[in-house]
């Protein structure tokens, strides 16, 4: 009676240990998409173009392109000398290199060395990402009890989307407490309480390399290594052996592809259509996500126990079809959610604010105009104009800069989080079971490697690239606002059809061969 | 069903090119239209991360074509080569 219980208790320690770190390194990854802005000013300053490349580089080749080299170094090394260490070891990467951030000073300080520091870090930063994953995926996985794989790996699932839950809350609350003006606050934001969130990363990495370390090593791979059967060559043996590479191309193909899409769709790029396509408030946009998140995280866990009584293939392909279909409706509903046309203004309440500021050295001034539009449904709309105002009266004023916020009422700001809701239970059944599906798909002593690199070619690459790809595809077809949609939605639909077809439905009762 | 899983492989080796070809034309019209350094360097980066994912699919359909998904491994004593 008591064995049971014990095998519980310790399969729970074993997940919140591992899916603490595991947390902690998606936090540390997502600060530095989340606050780019801020840090591109700082290190990145546009008047100099080999930082702003600089700047490029460290947004693409770090998030994207280093994540899978990082799986192959850090799956390698986990096949070789085993899960725990290994990703004990991308777990300081990680939180050394977010420290580290925050405190490499500004490009006015230290001129050209702070982007270079800036860029290293980050790549390292993408190494450690693309270890982490397949490291406490594969951990817990050997751990848990035959039957109940989905359930117990779906908790490392989860973390993703809590570290994202994290960073966005951290930083929300970081911009609002520096000072008591909203406005204030936000300025020293700006300046230099950016650097808090990253600081903050070592104090949650001190207490999660102290849980790991008390951790053991899993016991499928103990037992290999007692037997001398680990391998000798972890890469030749995953992509150089045709029978495991049709399986790392499988997964990759029918199934993470598609996973990886509509993840990023759901979170990343709903949240930057929010804020930038449908012109929300910076607060509202990450609230709405944040409350999607809290919804709907429960689901990876509903999902992921359900795969092991019906099977991890069609929760995670279902989930991909429903995207491929609603994706359209579903973004449409937000832009005309947003869309202030919809509504009618109460001219009444209107407020218009001129604010002229001398510019130095001339006798011209800069002018803000901010109007402040009230609609019905509580949306309240405010423009902001800023051109210069010439003190020679002949001379007329260029264009305006016109920037549009909009804050919208309870009603409309609560639709939208049942949308985003919607798009992340996709998230929940794509992602839910698929730990334990790679898992399962692949031998123990090489399981770390094979595993690691197709989840993070389709996260890494397809996924991640997904918000660039969107906005590009706006750019190119002008015409349709939802047209980079197509992005995911032909991806998700090849890897659907693939999937469906090649995929078989068996749970694998024993991943111990 | 293996009979369709075998003639769907052709249709994954045609795909791998094909991606290529409109990467590529995207790519060149996209930097000849907007020549910053910021857009060669976001299509220099789509072209050499998804040309390898290209090669990736035809050798997927390869395989397809040659019957290696008719059966899956079931334990890794079937993953021998």
């Amino acid at each position: 009676m008591n064995q049971p219980t014990n095998e519980v208790q310790s399969i729970r320690k074993i997940i919140a240990a591992s899916s603490v770190g595991t947390v902690i390194e998606w936090y540390d990854f997502y600060i530095f998409g989340s606050l780019a802005t801020v840090i591109a000013s700082q290190f990145f300053p546009k008047t100099n173009p080999t930082a702003a490349l600089l700047s490029t580089f460290a947004t693409f080749a770090a998030g994207f392109i280093v994540r899978p080299f990082g799986a192959l170094v850090f799956g390698r090394l986990g096949d070789l000398i085993g899960r725990k260490y290994t990703f004990l070891l991308t777990l300081i990467i990680m939180g050394s290199s977010t420290f580290a951030i925050g405190l490499v000073p500004g490009y006015q300080t230290i001129g050209f060395a702070a982007p270079i520091i800036v860029l290293i870090l980050r790549l390292l930063q993408g190494l450690a990402l693309g270890g982490q994953y397949g490291g406490a995926a594969t951990y817990v996985a050997e751990h848990a009890p035959p039957g109940r794989r989905g359930f117990f790996t779906s908790w490392i699932q989860t973390t993703a989307t809590l570290g994202m839950f994290l960073s966005l809350g951290i930083i929300l609350i970081t911009r609002h407490v520096l000072d008591p003006d909203l406005t204030k606050s936000i300025s020293k934001f700006n300046s230099w309480g950016w650097r808090i969130p990253f600081l903050l990363s070592i104090l949650l990495v001190i207490v999660s390399v102290y849980i790991r370390l008390r951790m053991k090593e899993s016991p499928l791979y103990v037992k290999l290594k007692t037997e001398g059967k680990t391998s000798s060559n972890p890469l030749r043996e995953s992509f150089a052996h045709r029978s495991n590479l049709k399986m790392v191309l499988l997964a990759l193909f029918g199934a993470t592809m598609g996973q990886g899409v509509v993840w990023y769709t759901g979170q990343f790029y709903a949240q930057s259509f929010i804020e930038n396509s449908c012109k929300i408030d910076f607060d509202q946009s990450r609230t709405i996500l944040l409350w999607a998140i809290l919804f709907a995280t429960p689901f990876f866990v509903v999902f992921g126990g359900w795969s092991d009584r019906v099977g991890r293939k069609w929760i995670m392909l279902v989930g991909m079809l429903l995207a491929i279909v609603t994706y359209r409706p579903l973004f449409g509903k937000l832009l005309s959610t947003a869309d202030e046309k919809n509504k009618t203004e109460i001219l009444i309440k209107q407020e218009i604010n001129t604010n002229l500021k001398p510019i130095a050295g001339t006798q011209n001034s800069l002018r803000t105009t901010i109007t402040r539009h009230f609609l019905d449904k509580g949306m309240v709309l405010t423009e902001t104009k800023t051109d210069t105002a010439y003190a020679d009266p002949g001379r007329a004023t260029v264009k305006p800069e016109v920037k549009v916020s909009k804050l919208l009422g309870t009603t409309d700001y609560w639709t939208m989080i049942v949308i985003v809701f919607i798009m992340i239970l996709y998230v929940t059944m794509v992602y839910g079971p698929i730990a334990a599906f790679l898992v399962e798909l692949f031998p123990t002593k090489i399981r770390y490697t094979s595993m690691s690199l197709p989840y993070h070619i389709g996260n890494g690459i397809f996924g991640g690239l997904t918000p660039f790809i969107a906005l590009l595809l706006t750019t190119i077809y002008t015409g349709d606002k939802l047209v980079g949609l197509y992005y995911s939605i032909i991806v998700a639909g090849l890897s659907f059809l693939i999937g469906a077809l090649y995929l078989r439905n068996r749970i694998d009762s024993d991943v111990n061969n | 069903m293996n009979m369709i899983k075998r003639i769907a492989g052709v249709l994954w080796i045609i795909a791998g090119p094909l991606a290529i070809y409109y990467l590529v034309k995207t790519a060149v019209a996209e930097i000849n239209r907007k020549p910053l350094i910021d857009t060669k360097i976001q299509w220099t980066v789509f072209v050499i991360v998804f040309i390898p994912i290209a090669i990736g699919i035809v050798i997927f359909g390869y395989y397809a074509v040659k019957g290696e998904y008719d059966h899956l491994p079931e334990n890794s004593a079937e993953i021998t080569d």
